[in-house]
């Protein structure tokens, strides 16, 4: 046998196998189904309908206008969510003491650990149908993320800036502005605009719950098997997070 | 003393305070952006109904049966999906790994094919991971009807992008000397990936693939959404129906598991380090 | 008003005895000087002077108050009339020049002033006049990370000196910078402390300096007070006692006026 590999690793590969194989059976998965024939040709078939796009003027204008939505949902619950976090991080860095810091860190627990999807239903019930929505669902989950985050680098950040503040008088906001926020804005940058790129996906996927944007009508066009209304809007989701990755990536290294 | 010069940052600065409240205002408008809404009295009353059904939360024998059947199918969904995954990203990410082409060993920048291939790889991994899992699961529904099997697929190929770029990239930044030393004396590619790369890499790969894991439980939770079996599906039809004390058991139910699911992850990650 | 310390001591989390019973009165408009060899607690001692660091024992009265025993709003008060030069210049990297000197009066600013200065400095006029004392008035809108060391030191400087405390206290101010500035920015601690009638404390680790720019010269060993005199009566035979773990004196220049008769002239070291 070669020196490294131990009896515990071996098992560990058995385990794993074990649960892969039970996880197929469980799910009594129609693979063999997937690699016959006739069920080659429907999938060529289905996939062929979506070809080519549908590129009527009527319906590209409504696709750019939910692009727009959605664009504008992704930007504005990610600003939201960088104020919520930056509020939620200060306490949970272990700032405000030990009980506000506990508290902190199980809201953003929490925020972080209810899908943006789960969210979404729950805000439609809240706020009703539409983009709103929307905002509100990626606003909290992405909370929760940031705000975690956020708490990690501040609790990384040298406190002498700030300690030297404090001990010349200055209240407790102008020493986090002046003292801290200087220290950790890089990298909080950073994170939000991942972020960003994150929930401009995400917000092209809420409308499936009636939460807004390209989602819904992605929605619409599958349900009435309009599969080349679909490609668009497929295709539409794709530019945009070229885009926005493009986008963030420059504001990263001009912010650097 | 003289006066000190005008502040360079002013102008800028004024800009783009300016440039960002002018773009703010379509933004509110485009997203629809009213607050007040959420108290308006049918939607505090349609919300109140629903929390104040969620106590207590649901526990009928047959309910709990079939949450826990939910559960283990989202475990399963994402055990399943990942595995699948790997059968797209592990040939691909080898693809993409440059320290493993024999023929840029010689003189010269390699043979053409070998580019075309990996440019190839790339671009597949980038189509494949481009679009949300989500709509990969709403399209597999269409062709395989309502159930996991649209969901374990919809997992595999976009984490199979996703793992497979990030295999490429853990390979490409290990050190190469070994597996180029191999490669040199005449070894295949296999004995070199096994013998020169993986020593170094494993960990990192496994690490990844152990996180990637947990990423799949949250997402194939999601996916019952749109249809897709598990907990999702579950927890949309109680949403459906308007049903607090069920939403309740499922929500409590997923944040176990989601916690579990990453506590498990940081444990084996940690072990790994 | 100046301050007194009565049997200060403190411990550090880790149970290191920094400062063991410490006595000093210190009048309104003295200017000290601190000496002592490394680790001997001058930092220590300073920012319990300034409020910063709460001792574990003994009495404390600065300015008139008692910091450790009034209200935090006092205290904070308090805190905003003294100021410490920091031994390394506690100030973020990508901050602008402007605004680490203008941070000197946060607290005495209202909120609002506060907020309004990070978006346009508020005075640039005052924080440009305190530079251009130290020499810096053209780096007035440079980032703070394309300074150098001694430069960085003088930024700090100019932010206690904008502070306009009563209570002024400097840790090692010129560490970073060659002698003849070293000798310029001492004289101008002092000149500042006599034109406003404040309380001068400053840390040195030339000892020459101290001697020639302060008229009472405080020795720190090993957490207490090794000699409390006026700069004429330190003699060579204190100082040596006082560094004696370092082997020789650190000077920056020559030692200062006629050495007491019998003694061979000191060289630097
Ligand atoms: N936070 C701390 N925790 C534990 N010990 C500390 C701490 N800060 C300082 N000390 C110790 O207290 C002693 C006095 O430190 P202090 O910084 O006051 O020395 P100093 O006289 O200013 O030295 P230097 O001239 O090198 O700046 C040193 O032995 C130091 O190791
Ligand atoms: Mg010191």
């Amino acid at each position: 046998m070669r020196a490294g590999i131990s009896l515990g690793a071996l098992l560990a590969v058995a385990l794993l196998l074990a649960a892969v194989g039970a996880s197929f059976a469980f799910l009594d998965m129609p693979l063999g189904a997937l690699f016959t024939g006739s069920a080659a040709n429907e999938a060529a078939d289905f996939v062929k309908r979506f070809f080519p796009p549908d590129t009527s003027v009527d319906f590209l204008a409504k696709v750019a206008w939910a692009a727009l939505e959605t664009l504008a949902i992704s930007l504005l619950s990610t600003l939201l969510a960088v104020l919520l976090a930056a509020g939620l991080a200060l306490p949970a860095a272990g700032r405000q003491g030990w009980l506000a810091g506990q508290v902190a860190r199980f809201s953003l627990n929490l925020l972080r650990s209810v899908p943006e999807l789960v969210w979404a239903t729950l805000m439609v019930l809240a706020a009703g149908l539409g983009p709103f929505a929307g905002t509100l669902a990626l606003a909290l989950h992405t909370t929760g993320v940031l705000g975690r985050l956020f708490a990690e680098a501040l609790e990384n950040t040298p406190a002498a800036p700030a300690e030297a503040l404090v001990s010349s008088g200055a209240p407790a906001l102008a020493t986090f502005l002046y003292g801290t926020l200087p220290l950790v804005a890089p990298q909080w940058l950073a994170y939000a605009l991942y972020r960003w790129e994150m929930n401009i996906r995400m917000a092209a996927i809420l409308g499936f719950v009636g939460a807004g944007g390209l989602g819904a009508q992605l929605y619409y066009s599958l349900s009435l098997f309009h599969e080349a209304e679909a490609s668009t809007v497929i295709l539409a989701m794709l530019m945009m997070a070229v885009v926005v990755d493009g986008v963030s990536a420059w504001l990263r290294r001009a912010s650097a | 003393m003289s006066t000190p010069v005008r502040d360079p940052a002013a102008l800028p600065r004024l800009g783009w305070t300016l440039l960002a409240l002018v773009l703010l205002w379509p933004l509110l408008r485009l997203t629809d952006f009213r607050p007040a809404a959420l108290f308006e009295a049918g939607n505090l009353q349609a919300m109140g109904h629903f929390l104040g059904g969620f106590l207590p939360p649901e526990t009928a024998p047959e309910f709990l049966a079939m949450l826990a059947r939910a559960t283990v199918e989202t475990l399963a969904m994402a055990t399943a999906g990942i595995a699948l995954s790997m059968l797209l990203a592990v040939p691909l990410g080898l693809l993409m790994t440059r320290s493993l082409s024999i023929s840029r060993l010689g003189p010269g920048r390699g043979g053409w094919v070998g580019q075309i291939l990996r440019g190839l790889a790339r671009g597949v991994l980038a189509v494949l991971r481009g679009v949300p899992e989500l709509v990969w699961a709403l399209l597999f529904v269409r062709v395989f009807g309502l159930g996991a099997a649209a969901g374990v697929l919809a997992l595999g190929i976009t984490y199979g992008g996703m793992l497979g770029k990030v295999y490429g990239e853990i390979l490409e930044s290990t050190d190469a000397r070994p597996a180029r030393i191999l490669l040199e004396a005449g070894s295949g590619r296999l004995a070199a990936l096994c013998y020169g790369l993986l020593p170094n890499a494993a960990q990192e790969l496994v690490s990844y693939t152990v996180y990637r894991w947990e990423c799949a439980v949250r997402a194939s939770v999601v996916m019952g959404f749109v249809g897709a079996g598990g907990l999702g599906q579950l927890m949309d039809q109680s949403m459906k129906m308007l049903n607090g004390g069920e939403a309740a058991s499922i929500l409590a139910t997923f944040l176990v598991l989601v916690l579990a699911a990453d506590g498990l992850s940081g444990f084996l990650r940690r072990r790994l380090a | 008003m100046g301050f007194s310390l009565e049997g200060v001591r403190l411990t550090h989390a880790n149970g290191f005895h920094a400062l063991r019973g410490v006595d000093l009165h210190v009048a309104a408009g003295e200017r000290v000087a601190l000496i002592g060899a490394s680790g001997a607690g001058k930092t220590t001692l300073l920012r319990v002077l300034a409020a910063s660091l709460r001792p574990t024992g003994g009495r404390v009265r600065l300015l008139g108050g008692e910091p450790w025993v009034d209200s935090p709003r006092v205290l904070r008060r308090l805190r905003s009339r003294i100021g410490l030069v920091h031994q390394s210049p506690p100030i973020p990297p990508r901050q602008r020049v402007v605004t680490a000197v203008l941070a000197g009066r946060l607290g005495q600013w209202p909120l609002w002033k506060a907020l309004a200065s990070l978006v346009l400095p508020v005075d640039p006029e005052g924080a440009a006049r305190e530079l251009a004392r130290l020499d810096m008035a053209e780096r007035l809108y440079a980032r703070c990370d394309r300074l150098s060391g001694g430069q960085l030191q003088r930024v700090a400087l100019a932010r206690v000196l904008y502070q306009q405390p009563e209570l002024l206290l400097a840790d090692e101010p010129v560490s970073a910078m060659d002698p003849a500035l070293s000798e310029l920015t001492v004289a101008l601690l002092n000149e500042e402390a006599v034109r406003r009638g404040v309380t001068l404390v400053a840390s040195l680790h030339a000892v020459d300096l101290a001697l020639r720019h302060f008229p009472r010269v405080v020795g720190v060993k090993e957490g207490a007070i090794a000699f409390d005199l006026p700069a004429a009566e330190v003699t060579e035979a204190l100082l040596r006692d006082l560094y004696a773990a370092e082997g020789a004196l650190p000077l920056a220049g020559e030692m200062p006026g006629t050495p007491a008769p019998g003694l061979p002239p000191l060289r630097c070291a």
